[in-house]
């Protein structure tokens, strides 16, 4: 099976990856390459096999809802590529 | 022998007797990482004059009677795992000048171990990889052979344990980048079962399948570090809270394996594998069977599906996990003038081919009118594969198979073809989609001197197995003594 161009755009713009005309090409083939290979899994007979999410018995481990802070505001913002008073810095969210 | 050469028992027993300081050993480690690492390249990130001022603190501490395992011994750690104060880039420019403002809990139990951490060693980029040609930054090279690749993505510490660039080193395991690289450098590398080492501060990559590791010079050296780091943690909701047993205590006196039952499941000699792969990995059995072991043969019937499972898998879990790279709370941020463009470049831009590939692999098997024939698809066939272990581990205790079908490859010879690259990690994978436990350790050297790499894998849990099982079989042996020539 062959990947359109316009499904490897859709599928860039769903994971927000801008890419050159080359990456796209490039992708094409191989994601399709990958894909074709993957069809195998098809032929497995899995009617009536739960799917496997996680292998532990683990399901909604809780905690006590008591605050603990364990990293400073300023620890965080330090890293921030823009930040401004306790804020991170953006580009207009809304137009 | 000289200090660097030595394995953490063997120092942490002479640091106790006081034959040499912590500062000592760590100097000479220093010294062989500033002779070296030049060609190896296993090193991201290292601080000389902060790593002196750890040994002279473990020092200290244990003049004032401090004791353990791991005080004063220099380690280093895969620049995937969270250090406080030191940048973490994840092999990637996306995350360039990041420094994190905590310790992963694996971290925090090194440094109240007193151990000395040496640097941040270079992976394939968030852990995307079977060679370390995929991190952003530059190749590590096989100590062994420096045209070749040391494995992946855990490359860089598996190279620093191999050239004695440090004395142990942890590394991250999600489809075999741990065992795999500990193959092609010729070290212990020991992915614990999913949920016994805790992954907070471990950046994520596939969450229901990454777990920390440990590279080592031998095996009771890797019983050492999973003492230190396994453990639940309230801060991991995926850790397991059982307790913790003595893994190297159980070492002690093991050579007899009487009664023991070792499977070789047959899907894992196939065609295109390296003949002295094969060879060393059946001279193997025969060796676990004069200590005692009784071996067969067993299946393993959706081995050839483990493959296609974890690279749907995988990337679709690395996807959502990848989708905080956005250029607004840390890393690279590319500029715009809106929101959208602001991700978008920031991204296509930070991410390397491999993570973008994989991204979108992910992204495809998880979207609308695909789900069902992908990502469902896979999680039940994920169930099979499980099922298959499991039935095994019914007549057999742990299981013995070839860690990759081949010895390193050369640089640059697997780049081009990505499903080529997906092909060195075969053998390693299906212990990932199980959640179960295994190592690779030295077995033999083909003809052109590069280490195979032998596997023992045991049930969720089954570490002690194990190891006793891979202990057996080292001392019995003398690979564990050969070091590269670099």
């Amino acid at each position: 099976m062959k990947l359109t161009k316009q499904e490897v755009e859709h599928i860039a713009d769903l994971a927000r990856l801008s890419l050159s005309e080359d990456e796209i090409a490039l992708y094409r083939e191989q994601l399709s390459a990958i894909l074709d290979h993957f069809a195998r899994l098809q032929a497995v007979d899995t009617s009536d096999v739960p799917p496997t999410a996680t292998v532990l018995p683990l399901r909604s481990v809780m905690r006590a809802d008591e605050v603990c802070q364990e990293v400073s505001r300023e620890e965080i913002l330090a890293n921030a590529p823009d930040a401004e008073d306790s804020c991170f810095e953006v580009p207009a969210v809304m137009d | 022998m000289t200090l660097q050469q030595l394995t953490i028992h063997e120092a942490s027993e002479r640091l106790s007797a006081g034959e040499f300081t912590s500062v000592e050993l760590t100097q000479a480690v220093v010294d062989r990482i500033e002779a070296i690492d030049g060609d190896v390249r296993a090193y991201l990130s290292f601080d000389a004059d902060s790593v002196l001022e750890q040994a002279r603190s473990a020092d200290r501490l244990r003049s004032e009677g401090a004791e353990g395992a791991l005080l004063g011994i220099p380690l280093a750690v895969k620049d995937v795992i969270c250090t406080k104060g030191v940048p973490t880039t994840c092999g990637s420019r996306i995350l360039e000048g990041f420094v994190p403002p905590y310790d992963a809990t694996v971290v925090r139990h090194l440094r109240a171990a007193g151990a000395v951490l040496l640097g941040k060693t270079n992976t394939d980029e968030f852990a995307m990889g079977s060679s370390t040609e995929n991190s952003g930054y530059f190749v590590t090279h096989n100590p062994w052979d420096l045209d070749r690749v040391p494995g992946g993505s855990s490359g860089g510490s598996a190279a620093a344990v191999a050239s004695d660039a440090c004395l142990g080193a942890l590394g991250s395991d999600t489809g075999g980048s741990v065992r795999q690289p500990a193959g092609f450098c010729g070290v212990v590398g020991l992915k614990p079962s999913y949920g016994r080492v805790s992954r907070y501060g471990l950046v994520a990559y596939a969450s229901s399948l990454d777990q920390i590791g440990t590279l080592a010079k031998d095996v009771r050296d890797a019983a050492l570090l999973l003492n230190v780091i396994a453990g639940h943690d309230p801060r991991d909701s995926t850790s397991m809270d059982l307790p913790v047993p003595d893994y190297f205590a159980a070492l002690v006196g093991g050579a007899d394996l009487g009664g023991v039952r070792v499977g070789v499941p047959k899907e894992y000699f196939i065609e295109g594998m390296q003949p002295a792969v094969e060879q060393a990995v059946r001279a193997a059995a025969s060796v676990l069977e004069n200590l005692g072991a009784e071996v067969c043969e067993i299946s393993l019937p959706h081995t050839e599906y483990a493959l296609p499972v974890y690279y749907l898998i995988a990337p679709a879990e690395a996807s959502a996990n990848l989708a905080r790279y956005d250029g607004v709370r840390y890393g690279r941020r590319v500029s715009a003038a809106d929101l959208g463009t602001m991700y978008r470049d920031t991204r296509g831009q930070g991410f390397g081919a491999e993570v973008k590939r994989r991204i979108m692999l992910g992204a495809y098997a998880l979207s609308a009118g695909y789900y069902d024939a992908y990502y469902l698809k896979a999680q039940q066939v994920r169930t099979l594969i499980k099922a298959d272990f499991d039935r095994a581990y019914e007549q057999v205790d742990v299981l013995l198979a070839p860690t990759s079908p081949t010895t390193a490859f050369r640089i640059g010879e697997k780049v081009e073809d990505p499903l080529q690259m997906y092909l060195a990690d075969v053998f390693t994978l299906s212990m990932n989609l199980a959640g179960h436990c295994g190592l690779s350790l030295p077995c033999g050297f083909d003809a052109a001197g590069l280490p195979i790499g032998l596997q023992i894998m045991g049930p969720a849990f089954g570490e002690p197995q194990v190891l006793r099982v891979a202990n057996a079989y080292e001392q019995a042996t003398e690979w564990h003594t050969r070091r590269p020539g670099i």
